[in-house]
């Protein structure tokens, strides 16, 4: 019953949100609609800790451990971005443009509910629909801007992943002919893992391949990945924190979901190896590109390209310890890349360009943006306190203990110039002589002399920032026990033990 | 031979007419310029993939596979042409594209090859499964204007031929889909058919607003962000 409530609230939402009364509308609404769904999802996420599987339509809206943590994810992220979208719309949107506003937040709202159903659905032909719903549902928030860069990105995103439906669904349709060979059955999840073993292995290890292509074009997989950071740097920044947060987990939680599909032999199975291999080139190539990007929204995109990579390998790797490190890997960047992006937001706001050589100093212009993306970056490039820490360390040691050397040692070079990359490039930012002003000719037209006096950021942006850094810091020594329960019993449904 | 052999005969060999012109619609998408006939092969595509699902349907004894082909007609050849129309203007339709990346021969012979290895995947699928006369010609025939359609996307400029490529690998997909998988529910099929019509709508107002914003729709070549 709470699945169906879930969905059906952020219909409402979405549908309210058109209601033309007053400015405040459509905001509260939304934020009102995201807490319930929250809260929703908690009992549904609690209630599968206990259980096993939380059904509410037999094969067509059911809930595991792993999809439960998504739904969490998403829940806790879109609440915490219609927070932040409040205080950022506001400031950033003209204030006789009420109806820019109302079909914001509508749009908003339908976009979650896609994102929603992506892990509350069973059945594998409606989780593709969901999967794609999810990109037709934000390419106009992604364009919200309306400028040409914005159209650029958004057209980019809409083609390149819509190419990658296609392959996708020809992928689901050659598992559903293998699924169809064993006898007639809903194609569903669980029918799907227990009917593998007697599906012809051309025909799993095919519709598996067009699959990880497909959705992985979602995800960002390198070579794939060249619409996230267009889209990224474009789209208003609560959006870039579901969209990085969770949109690409969401679906990385599809691919992975197939793992259990292949295990019987001994070491990497088939997948595991294309995991690790995609996720290597991923963490890789992201690395790299960080460097020397000037954008500082860009350099969060290739960001959320290699740890979606570190994801990819973890799950590849196989034994229960490396599971469980890819699904707190999930976790903590889910919740790390959100702060990223409303840090990036709120330094947007404080100094009106994205442009990293053009900002120094920000700790005096907005000492609260400065301060809030101080801790996003350290957070997101894994220093010790805080949660990405714990989960990659949990992720290097289950492969160490596999006996996966060469891996990890890559794994481990990637992540350390990645961490190198994105405190070289925040450390420019936030600290420094605000006065000396360094700008390049493309950014002109945001020099920091527009800026009068200091900004100060709306309230509800810095309870949205306030609410994230909170799992942030806490999960880096600290899980509780019912995350653990549900951490555990996610990577247990992946196999392995 | 007998009746119901000699029908079946007789399908089967329709379903190969069908498919070879339906691997032809593909070709023409990725090389003929006029923006309206290209919509015209589309849509021509579009009733092929329909009356395989009919033939199909029949041979199965599905009825499943007759509401696809309702739909099909429905959405991809009434529908779509209509929300295309809508959406992106007629001026766009009455225009040719003058550069592409490849020219045409290159292109054509680059579609062939892809042909070639979309049968060299599909083949082993097809002994793996132990599959009759209907999947033998629709799962490699379908694969291959899959990635003809991905090609298509990449070497166009222009934002309707590139939507169009997309619209052309779904129906791919699907035209492998309904000998390979013809018990799909009918909500899926449903949405699907939602699906494809949303996409339409929200690629083709994204394209008109790309038009009245850039003054052009030729997509290939906005150059403002670019991998550093």
């Amino acid at each position: 019953m709470e699945l169906v409530c879930i969905l059906i609230i952020s219909l409402l939402a979405a549908v309210l949100s058109l209601v033309p009364v007053g400015r405040r509308f459509a905001p509260a609404v939304t934020v009102l609609g995201m807490l319930a769904v929250f809260l929703l999802s908690l009992r549904v996420a609690l209630a599968t800790t206990q259980e096993g599987a939380f059904i509410a339509v037999k094969d067509y809206l059911e809930c595991n451990s792993f999809s439960a943590l998504i739904l969490v994810l998403v829940a806790f992220v879109g609440l915490t971005a219609a927070l932040f979208s409040w205080g950022y719309l506001g400031t950033t949107v003209a204030a006789t443009d009420d109806r820019k506003i109302r079909r914001y937040y509508s749009r908003f709202n339908l976009f979650l509910l896609a994102l929603l159903a992506v892990p509350i659905l069973s059945h594998l032909a409606l989780v593709w629909i969901a999967v794609e719903l999810t990109t037709l549902m934000s390419v106009f928030l992604v364009s919200f801007e309306s400028t040409p860069q914005a159209l650029e990105g958004a057209w980019k995103y809409a083609v390149l992943t819509c190419m990658g439906a296609s392959l996708a669904l020809l992928g689901i349709l050659i598992l559903c002919w293998g699924l169809r060979l064993t006898g007639p059955a809903p194609l569903t999840w669980d029918n799907l893992i227990a009917a593998a073993p007697k599906i012809p292995p051309a025909l799993l290890g095919t519709g598996f391949l067009f699959i990880l292509i497909g959705f992985g074009t979602k995800v960002g997989l390198v070579p794939l990945h060249t619409w996230i950071p267009e889209a990224y740097s474009q789209a208003p920044s609560p959006i870039c924190a579901i969209l990085s947060g969770t949109e690409t987990s969401a679906v990385l939680y599809c691919i992975i979901r197939f793992l259990p599909m292949f295990s019987g032999g001994v070491g990497p199975s088939m997948a595991g190896t294309w995991f690790i291999v995609f996720g290597l080139i991923s963490s890789g190539a992201a690395a790299f590109l960080m460097l020397h990007t000037k954008d500082y929204k860009r350099l969060f995109a290739f960001s959320t390209v290699e740890h979606m990579g570190i994801i990819l390998v973890a799950a590849g790797l196989g034994g229960f310890s490396a599971h469980f490190g890819a699904m707190l890997q999930i976790v903590t960047h889910s919740v790390t890349k959100s702060l990223c992006f409303f840090a990036a937001g709120a330094t947007l706001l404080a100094t009106g360009t994205r442009n990293i050589p053009a900002i120094r100093g920000l700790i005096r212009i907005s000492p609260l943006a400065g301060v809030f993306l101080m801790v996003a970056g350290l957070g997101i490039a894994g220093a010790p306190p805080f949660a990405v820490f714990l989960s990659e360390i949990s992720i290097l040691k289950a492969g160490i203990a596999n006996g996966q050397y060469l891996v990890i040692g890559l794994l481990a070079l990637f992540i350390g110039i990645a961490f190198f990359s994105i405190m070289y490039q925040i450390n420019h930012m936030v600290f420094g002589n605000p006065e000396i002003i360094l700008m390049d000719d493309k950014s002109v037209q945001f020099g920091r002399a527009i800026i009068p006096k200091r900004i100060i950021l709306p309230v509800t942006c810095i309870i949205a920032l306030l609410i994230t850094v909170i799992p942030v810091i806490l999960f880096g020594f600290y899980l509780p026990k019912q995350l653990y329960q549900l951490l555990h019993n996610a990577a247990a449904s992946l196999g392995g033990m | 031979m007998n009746e119901p052999e000699l029908l079946f005969s007789f399908f089967s060999k329709l379903n190969a007419l069908t498919g070879g012109f339906f691997l032809l619609c593909a070709f023409g998408l990725v090389a003929i310029r006029q923006m309206l006939t290209c919509l015209r092969l589309y849509i021509f595509q579009s009733l092929l993939l329909a009356v395989s699902a009919i033939l199909i349907g029949y041979h199965y004894a599905s009825i499943h596979l007759f509401v696809v082909a309702a739909l099909t007609i429905i959405t991809k050849v009434f529908l779509i042409p209509w929300v295309l129309r809508q959406s992106v203007g007629y001026d766009s339709f009455s225009k040719r594209e003058i550069s592409q990346v490849l020219n045409i021969p290159t292109t054509l012979l680059l579609s062939a090859a892809i042909t070639i290895f979309a049968y060299y995947i599909a083949s082993p699928l097809l002994t793996a499964a132990g599959a009759g006369i209907f999947e033998k010609v629709n799962l490699p025939i379908g694969m291959a204007s899959l990635l003809i359609g991905a090609y298509t996307v990449t070497v166009r400029r222009e934002a309707v031929p590139q939507l169009l490529g997309i619209l052309a690998m779904e129906n791919g997909a699907f035209f492998a889909g309904i000998s390979i998988a013809p018990s799909l529910p009918l909500i899926a099929e449903l949405a699907a058919a939602f699906y494809v019509l949303i996409t339409v709508l929200v690629i083709g107002l994204l394209a008109m607003r790309i038009h009245t914003i850039i003054a052009k729709t030729a997509v290939g070549k906005l150059m403002a962000l670019r991998e550093e």
